[in-house]
């Protein structure tokens, strides 16, 4: 069991062009993680080898709706090497656990294999087996019979309904209906989004083992801690005794920040025949195991006046979620904000389908959003035969136009500026259809894009070793976002430490706690939790220097002391000068160690239980005067084949504002990730359904479609922020989910202009372009 | 657990005789038959792998034509000079299919033997009904998700598209396939669905694809092979057409022409009607584009594929008119 080290020395340093130092915060240092990931010595939650092991398989329901009939296990448990056939009868009874708020749950038992069928591909049984492939071998034997009844497929489905309103989701000022219909300039359209799925590279699973009544999970994951108390819910066992172990993630997208009815299988299997029990989704499986970004609908009408200023926005959205489970996808979150508007309504459904419960993926609910608003502003711009990007700039929202709070920072106007220089849009030809190459008709688009700053209390622990060397442990995660390296970066600045000397260690529970990956909030929250424990443990560093007697400076009688480069001098250097590790020795010290949170003071135990494990106490990205969010705007060229409908992105230009960049070419990598994945988004990425048996047909890589390198032409990128010190400790906003927001509607707006064709179903394949 | 056995031929003979059993199938690169497999579509007994038998990589090209070994990898003759040179389509067909990954590994004779990308056809475990796994199960995909299935060749038994590039390109140069000594023109070894789409190729059991041949021709010099798909790489073809043209003696009046269409029949589709058409005329965008209509004579489409109709004939014009412009 290898706990995660990585030395930032490891590493080939980043230039540091900027002037700042590459190991500095703001420096461009290398990932720290790469080098074992790409030599493959970077060992993977299932990669790990234990005594014993066994071998868990899904089997998963053919129907979309009904009851399992009888499950008949005789053959797969008379097949080689079978250990346990799991049905809802035979597994071991759970409790129901809370939910991510932490909301108290019934109190019933919890069962992860389906009696009621509420989805294709539910997990109705489970095989274990010595091997994987007798385990895969008997699950084909399981034979369970049903009694299906009539399933909801989709949105369109004519038994789907209106739906459930979600009264909270509205949002509503001035009197919308009125003014829009007052208007003289009147659109009105609906945009579709499909099913898309996160698609990780790594699939989803788990190794469980239970000593006793401690449960080690080695799973990946976005949120150990809300995992581990999930797992500890389910299994009655206090949440002390759950380990979960995640060091590397393959890629996650909101998908890998919850226990999953698969994890609950593989645990009761493994308490269940007392050994450790690996369990991996198929591919296929990944697209119905747990859920993907609902598929959405939303009309936006927008009233204006002539010159294109907006007078009233009137936004209807509508989400699938399942049969039994809740999902909200916030619908109207972009578009109450984006733009000044005196009237406004935004209201949304959800509806029941047939259909795993739908989940978080790369900017929930802005993303959808964004596509609906930053869609019909270009028609409008059409409409009133104004330049798409002055339309947006005439109808910039000085303020937050919902909260009626000031932006904490806004450089959205700096970011249309300098996209659009850089992109050189001003020789852009206005009417559609007017700029071609040979067969190819090109189209240039704009769109904005926007997410909140969500902020989180955090903690860590650092440590100065004997040696002088630095530990950072926190059991916050890197799922290539960069965590690993920032941290060092933040230590390394803050106790005047080389990054070199810095080892950061992450991904498990038994650390620091830490609240969940997800939201974009980590990098905020985490360095200013190290900033916090660093600044603690060098006040003792210095602390002791000064007054212990054993000391060398104990005669110079100094009030401070600094360090820097690992060595310790006075201020104006005219007294000794020691290394770290000298000092420790003089003093007789093996180690500091300060533990840091952001915590508020008189936080008790409880609050901070509830903060790591739970999302409830998230701090409203409106609280007190401001109103925070992170910036962007893409400009994209698109060359459409007029004869094929084919289109192909040809030229991105980003601009964006994520505040201070801890690590700007770890943020860059990250808006250039979210880029790319919104060009699946709009032009290849859809779950497929089979309408009759409810079924996702394209369940695999080679049919659900994302983007290859060939796809994907040079994307610039430009960082427009300032340093926000209402959003976090050290000035830096969301990096992760904003670089997404906003491409697909840029491209489909391209499209507009290249063909005249206004699409406004995801993704843009060629048949709706031929 | 299923078991099977493996057997590593050591002679030609010898994989066509343990081939011959019940049960066993030929392994090449296998990257069909384990991905099949996986999906439970694919249950040999025996797996015959003939990855080590010498000289069937080889590929030799002259001015009478190529002949490229069955284990040749797709790769290797993708890239090879002289094929690039007398037959661009070929290379060209080649490096457009699959993966750099998938063409490393991958064989031609593999490549030939390709099955339908049908979601029917690959999910056993959901889908029952598939004519061309179980004869007379019927057909999952009429009715369902056809997006990707043939508007031409198809029967009532089974739409399912053949996917492979490179057959799209050897039927429109007269290719043969050679079974050992037996030969066949890469058209007639591809068989209609009919009521039988479970029998896919004439090729009989203790057969083994052992070359192909292609013949040399002015036409299959100045040839090109165009893939229309959303995805720029890596993605089987929504319409493809393998053109190869020849001039007369003025540069622009058509003496020979090959046309055929992929990603949108049950079988590599040579389609004549536009070679007739075009044959003796001089080449002009207009008389190129009303010709191409003809590839897709008899096409029915079943909904979601519709577009598919609309598209190929503008690949095939497209491809055409492209080749005259290198005139
Ligand atoms: C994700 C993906 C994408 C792909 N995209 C494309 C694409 O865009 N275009 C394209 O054309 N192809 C594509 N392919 C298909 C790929 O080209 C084939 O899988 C490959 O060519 C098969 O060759 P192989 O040597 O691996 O065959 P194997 O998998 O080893 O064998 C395939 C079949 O042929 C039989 N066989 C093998 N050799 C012989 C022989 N000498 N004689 C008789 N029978 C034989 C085997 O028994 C088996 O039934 C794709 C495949 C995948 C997995
Ligand atoms: S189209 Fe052919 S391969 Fe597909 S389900 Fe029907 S019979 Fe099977």
């Amino acid at each position: 069991m290898t706990v995660h080290n990585i030395r930032v020395g490891e590493s080939k340093r980043g230039d540091a062009s900027d002037g700042t130092l590459a190991e500095a915060v703001g420096g461009r240092l290398s990932r720290v993680d790469g080098p074992a990931k790409i030599t493959g010595a970077a060992k993977y939650a299932v990669e790990q080898q234990l005594e014993g092991l066994a071998y868990a398989v899904l089997v998963e329901s053919t129907i979309a709706s009904g009851k399992v009939r009888a499950i008949d296990t005789a053959s797969a448990e008379a097949s080689p090497g079978v250990l346990r056939v799991l049905t809802p009868d035979t597994i071991i009874s759970l409790r129901t656990a809370s939910d991510w708020l932490g909301t108290t749950p019934p109190d019933k038992p919890y069962c992860p294999l389906a009696r009621d069928i509420t989805f294709s591909g539910q997990h109705v049984a489970a095989v274990v087996a010595e091997t994987f492939e007798q385990a895969v071998a008997a699950a084909a034997l399981v034979n369970v019979s049903y009694d299906e009844t009539p399933s909801i497929v989709d949105l369109s489905d004519g038994k789907a309904g209106d739906g459930i309103a979600i009264d909270a989701m509205t949002k509503e000022w001035g009197d919308a209906p009125a003014a829009f219909a007052a208007a003289p300039v009147r659109i009105c359209a609906a945009y579709n989004t499909p099913r898309e799925y996160q698609a990780p590279m790594e699939p989803h699973g788990l190794i469980a083992r239970w000593e006793g009544d401690r449960l080690t999970v080695w799973e990946p994951s976005q949120w150990l801690d809300g995992m581990a108390r999930t797992y500890a819910e389910w299994f009655e066992v206090p949440f002390e005794n759950v380990r979960l172990v995640s060091p590397y993630i393959g890629g996650g997208f909101g998908s890998k920040a919850l226990a999953l009815s698969h994890g609950a299988v593989a645990a009761s299997a493994a308490k269940m025949i007392g050994r450790p029990v690996k369990l991996v989704m198929t591919r296929p499986q990944t697209f119905t195991g747990y859920g993907g970004r609902a598929a959405t609908r939303q009309t936006v009408t927008i009233g204006a006046d002539r010159d294109g200023v907006i007078q009233s926005i009137v936004h209807r959205g509508v989400n699938e979620t399942s049969i039994d489970g809740m999902w909200v996808e916030p619908l109207g979150s972009v578009t109450s904000i984006m733009y000044a508007t005196p009237n406004f309504s935004s209201k949304q459904n959800v509806v029941r389908v047939n259909s795993v419960v739908p989940g978080a993926m790369r900017a929930p609910g802005e993303n959808p959003s964004a596509f609906g608003i930053e869609s019909a502003i270009d028609e409008l711009a059409y409409e009133v035969g104004i330049d798409p990007l002055e339309i947006r700039l005439r109808n910039y929202a000085e303020q937050d136009p919902h909260a009626k709070k000031a932006w904490s920072t806004r450089q959205l106007r700096e970011a249309f500026a300098a996209g659009a220089e850089r992109f050189g849009w001003s020789r852009r030809s206005p009417k559609p259809r007017s700029m071609r190459d040979g067969n190819q008709l090109i189209g240039w688009g704009v769109a904005a894009g926007t997410y909140p700053v969500r902020r989180a209390y955090g903690e860590a622990v650092v440590r100065i070793l004997a040696d002088g060397s630095v530990e950072v442990e926190s059991s916050s995660i890197d799922m290539g976002q960069g965590t690993y390296t920032i941290l060092a970066q933040t230590a390394a600045e803050t106790l005047g430490v080389p990054a070199d000397d810095v080892v950061v260690k992450l991904g498990d529970s038994r650390f620091a706690r830490a609240g969940v990956s997800g939201g974009s909030r980590l990098a905020g929250v985490m360095t200013g939790a190290v900033h916090k424990a660093a600044t603690s443990a060098l006040d003792q560093l210095v602390g002791l220097a000064i007054s212990d007697p054993r000391s060398p400076f104990h005669a110079l009688q100094a009030n401070t002391l600094v360090v820097a480069n690992g060595r310790i001098g006075s201020p104006r250097g005219d007294g000794p000068d020691v290394s770290i590790a000298e000092l420790l020795k003089s003093v007789g010290r093996d180690r500091i160690e300060a533990t840091g949170d952001t915590m508020p003071a008189n936080s008790t135990a409880e609050d901070r239980y509830k903060n790591y494990t739970t999302i409830a106490m998230a701090l409203p990205h409106t609280e007190g005067d401001y109103s925070r969010y992170s910036w962007c705007a893409h400009f994209i060229e698109v060359r459409v084949d007029e004869d094929f409908g084919t289109v192909r992105v040809s030229r991105v230009v980003s601009a964006l504002d994520s505040g201070r960049l801890y690590n700007p070419k770890l943020a860059e990598s990250q808006w250039k990730g979210g880029i790319i994945m919104g060009i699946g988004q709009a032009l290849l990425e859809e779950g497929i359904m089979d309408r009759r048996h409810g079924r996702i047909v394209n369940n695999n890589l080679a049919d659900y479609l994302v983007p290859t390198n060939a796809d994907i032409p040079d994307i610039e990128v430009i960082s427009v922020g300032i340093p926000d010190p209402h959003s976090s400790a050290l000035g830096g906003k969301g990096v992760g989910e904003l670089g997404i927001v906003g491409v697909a509607p840029a491209i489909a707006n391209a499209v507009f202009h290249a063909t005249g064709k206004r699409v406004r179903d995801l993704p843009i394949t060629l048949e709706k372009l031929i | 657990m299923r078991d099977f056995s493996y057997l590593r031929a050591t002679s030609t003979d010898a994989a066509r005789q343990a081939a011959a059993l019940p049960g066993a199938m030929l392994l090449a690169g296998g990257t069909t038959l384990i991905d099949l497999a996986k999906c439970g579509v694919a249950e040999p007994d025996t797996l015959v792998d003939i990855t080590h038998l010498k000289g069937l990589d080889r590929i030799a090209v002259d001015e009478r034509g190529a002949t490229i070994g069955a284990l040749a990898r797709m790769g290797h003759v993708a890239d090879h000079a002289d094929i690039k040179s007398r037959f661009p389509a070929i290379s060209e067909a080649l490096w457009q299919a699959a993966s750099a990954q998938i063409r490393n590994m991958a064989t031609i004779g593999g490549n030939l033997m390709q099955r339908t990308r049908c979601p029917y056809f690959r999910d056993p475990a959901n889908f029952a009904a598939c004519n061309k796994r179980v004869s007379g199960s019927g057909c999952s995909a009429i009715g369902g998700v056809t997006r990707g299935h043939a508007v031409l060749g198809t029967s009532e038994a089974c739409i399912a598209m053949y996917p492979g590039d490179l057959a799209t390109a050897l039927v429109a140069f007269d290719a043969t396939v050679h079974l050992g000594e037996r030969k066949l023109l890469v058209d007639d070894f591809f068989l209609l669905p009919g009521t039988t789409p479970d029998r896919e190729h004439a090729i009989e059991p203790g057969e083994m694809i052992t070359a192909i041949a292609i013949p040399g021709s002015a036409a299959a010099r100045r040839s090109t092979y165009l893939k229309i798909r959303d995805r720029q790489s890596y993605e089987f073809a929504a319409a493809s057409a393998a053109v190869g043209i020849e001039f007369e003696a003025d540069g622009r009046t058509i003496r020979d022409l090959r046309v055929a269409l992929g990603g949108v029949a049950t079988k590599p589709w040579r389609v004549r009607a536009v070679e007739d058409a075009l044959k003796g005329k001089v080449l002009e965008p207009e008389t190129v584009r009303a010709a191409s209509l003809l590839a897709v004579e008899g096409a029915v489409d079943h909904g979601a594929n519709h577009y598919k109709i609309e598209l190929a004939p503008r690949v095939v014009a497209r491809a055409i008119l492209k080749l005259g412009e290198t005139a």
